[in-house]
């Protein structure tokens, strides 16, 4: 019973959303913008769900001491910060339970909520991100060591998309004439992208979407079960 | 010879007149073809010595008014989010501004829903012809019969992953992607966390799973659960390793590195939808030295998988995996059905080529859904 009736589920809303993709008329819009509306319910619901299990995690590892205690205790204190800051005052145009809170605004410039999301939170996920062009060098770096024919290859194509991007382009290949215009960075560069690049995508897409319908097809007909604990 | 002289004539006399009516100016109101019946087409071809329309519609009184004005000798546009089964009447009046000629067209039509989107004829013969090989084969897999499922190495490493992890007194790391599990690649990724996490528990390995939506968080607990049961070793689940980090991609993305420096995981798996992230997890990961495996069905982020992972399973391996690892008789003849795709794909790609070198519009025309 407990196996059967979400295989039995995920059938019926499978059929009827691939049978609405077809048929544009009622009730199948209608059914599919429910079964949404239904979706967007329980996340809200599984939201605390993820709420009590972070408070769960980090105040048993607050309270035993665990090694780097004091990083989990300032989480829990930068999330009841967030959580109080915002109730009170509320956040953009939202009021709090103290209303727009305009002595605040007029000390900080903005609700604290926002202060505190522009000024910490925003700051943190961009050092976050940026994190990104040093690891593309080191990534690179491993990547384009010449040791076969393929690296070599991908060493030799990198290069050019690189410089051809770059206004350097221009100024280094620019002098060739418009009869070999083709072998200008930028156009090699353009050549590139447009067509090698994009047949490799699209080939990695199409078998992307072939493996989609299988996978939908087996979890449609409960032929796949691995997502509800596996076993038959 | 000359009898079918004078009938040709006859009829290239008959003919005249509507070829000439042809070129009169235009106007045509009709229900949206293959739609939910919300929307109306109106077609025109006006005078070229126009140089100005307005295209007006009748509220409930007859009074017209103007909703869309941009002028061409020759044109269309749809009226949407109308009511189905009702009748509405519209205007074009097209005047030249100069001369002060003008001209005025009406039409009517009545909105229709209709059973099934023609536009979308070559996708269901495309998704039938697929989805028959897909049954046909697991029906081969399901008989017995020996089908060829060619290794993916990414998966065959599996075990060799999870014994350096035992050997080394590790943890496992699973990160089942950032999406939510609206997405199939999430659902593929949980796919493959239940034989992992089986055989984790078989290992008594612990495996940690940090979860950017809470609605993966629960499904992840319930599968890992199941999987431990299954391996007969209830008692080794432990459920806050399944936890919820961020909802924020790189709030999620920094927990997650801080779990792989910390706890220093002897084999990584990241399976799921990975979008700007992907690269800092992978290189974070090889820098703590753990096995790597990753597989994402975003094709933008697979080049930095290969880059920084020991094996990444590309496209369709990420779907097929689950069926791969369970050797099941059933899902791998599905995987055959894929192969078959793959060669429909192929043959439609080189008959499309052919088509369009000949100039037969009608082939690349069909498979854009304008049937």
């Amino acid at each position: 019973m407990k196996r059967n009736v979400p295989l039995v589920v995920a059938f019926i809303s499978g059929l009827v959303i691939l049978i609405g993709g077809f048929i544009p008329r009622e009730p199948f819009p209608s059914i599919e913008s429910t079964l949404i509306d239904w979706f967007m319910i329980i996340s809200g619901f599984a939201i605390l769900l993820g709420q009590a299990s972070l408070l769960h995690l980090n105040i048993t590892r607050v309270k035993n001491k665990m090694p780097n205690w004091p990083y989990y205790l300032s989480g829990l204190i930068s999330f009841a910060l967030m959580l109080i800051v915002g109730l009170l005052w509320g956040m953009e145009q939202t009021p709090g339970l103290l209303g727009q809170g305009e002595g605040v605004v007029k000390f900080l410039g903005a609700k604290p909520f926002d202060y505190l999301f522009t000024n910490a939170f925003i700051p943190l996920s961009a050092t976050m991100f940026s994190l990104l062009a040093f690891y593309i060098a080191s990534a690179a770096y491993r990547a384009f060591i010449i040791r076969t024919f393929e690296s070599n290859l991908l060493m030799i194509t990198a290069v050019i998309v690189m410089l051809g991007r770059t206004s350097f382009a221009q100024l280094l290949t620019g002098w060739i004439p418009d009869k070999f215009s083709f072998l200008r960075l930028p156009e090699l560069t353009n050549f590139i992208m447009e067509y090698p690049n994009t047949a490799a995508q699209r080939a990695i897409l199409i078998s992307a979407a072939l493996g989609i319908v299988g996978a939908s097809l087996r979890i449609i007909l409960g032929i796949e079960r691995s997502y509800l604990g596996g076993g038959k | 010879m000359k009898r079918l002289l004078s009938v040709v004539f006859l009829l290239l006399v008959g003919l005249y007149p509507l070829m000439t009516l042809a070129a009169e100016p235009v106007f045509s109101a009709s229900d949206m073809p293959w739609d939910d019946g919300t929307a109306i087409l109106l077609k025109w071809e006006l005078d070229p010595k126009m140089d100005s329309l307005s295209l007006q519609k009748a509220d409930s009184l007859g009074v017209f008014h103007e909703f869309f004005n941009e002028f061409s000798t020759q044109g269309q546009h749809v009226d949407t989010s109308l009511e189905i089964g009702d009748s509405y009447k519209y205007r074009l009046i097209s005047y030249n501004s100069a001369t002060g000629d003008s001209s005025v067209f009406t039409g009517s039509a009545t909105t229709k829903a209709q059973w099934f989107d023609m536009n979308k004829l070559s996708l269901l013969i495309m998704l039938s012809l697929v989805c028959a090989a897909i049954l046909y084969y697991i029906y081969l897999g399901r008989k017995g019969k020996d089908l060829f499922i060619r290794r993916i190495s990414g998966l065959d490493s599996m075990d060799e992953a999870i014994g350096r992890a035992t050997e080394k007194g590790k943890p496992i790391l699973f990160v089942p992607g950032l999406s939510d599990l609206g997405d199939i690649q999430t659902i593929a990724a949980l796919n493959i966390l239940s034989p992992l996490a089986q055989k984790s528990a078989e290992y008594g390995t612990e495996l940690l799973v940090p979860c950017r939506s809470s609605m993966v968080m629960s499904a992840a607990r319930e599968t890992v659960k199941e999987a431990y049961m299954k391996a007969g070793r209830p008692d080794a689940y432990r459920e806050e390793n399944i936890f919820y980090l961020s909802d924020d991609q790189f709030g999620f993305v920094a927990g997650v590195d801080g779990i792989m420096l910390r706890e220093q995981p002897a084999a990584n798996f990241f399976l799921g939808a990975f979008w700007a992230e992907s690269l800092i997890l992978t290189e974070t990961g090889f820098g703590t030295g753990a096995i790597q495996t990753a597989g994402t069905g975003q094709p933008h982020q697979l080049p930095f998988f290969v880059v920084s992972c020991d094996y990444t399973l590309i496209g369709e391996e990420l779907y097929a995996a689950s069926a791969y690892i369970s050797r099941d008789p059933q899902q791998l003849g599905s995987l055959k059905g894929h192969d078959f795709g793959k060669l429909l794909v192929i043959i439609l790609v080189l008959a499309g080529v052919v088509a369009e070198i000949l100039g037969w519009g009608w082939f690349k025309h069909f498979f854009e859904g304008g049937s």
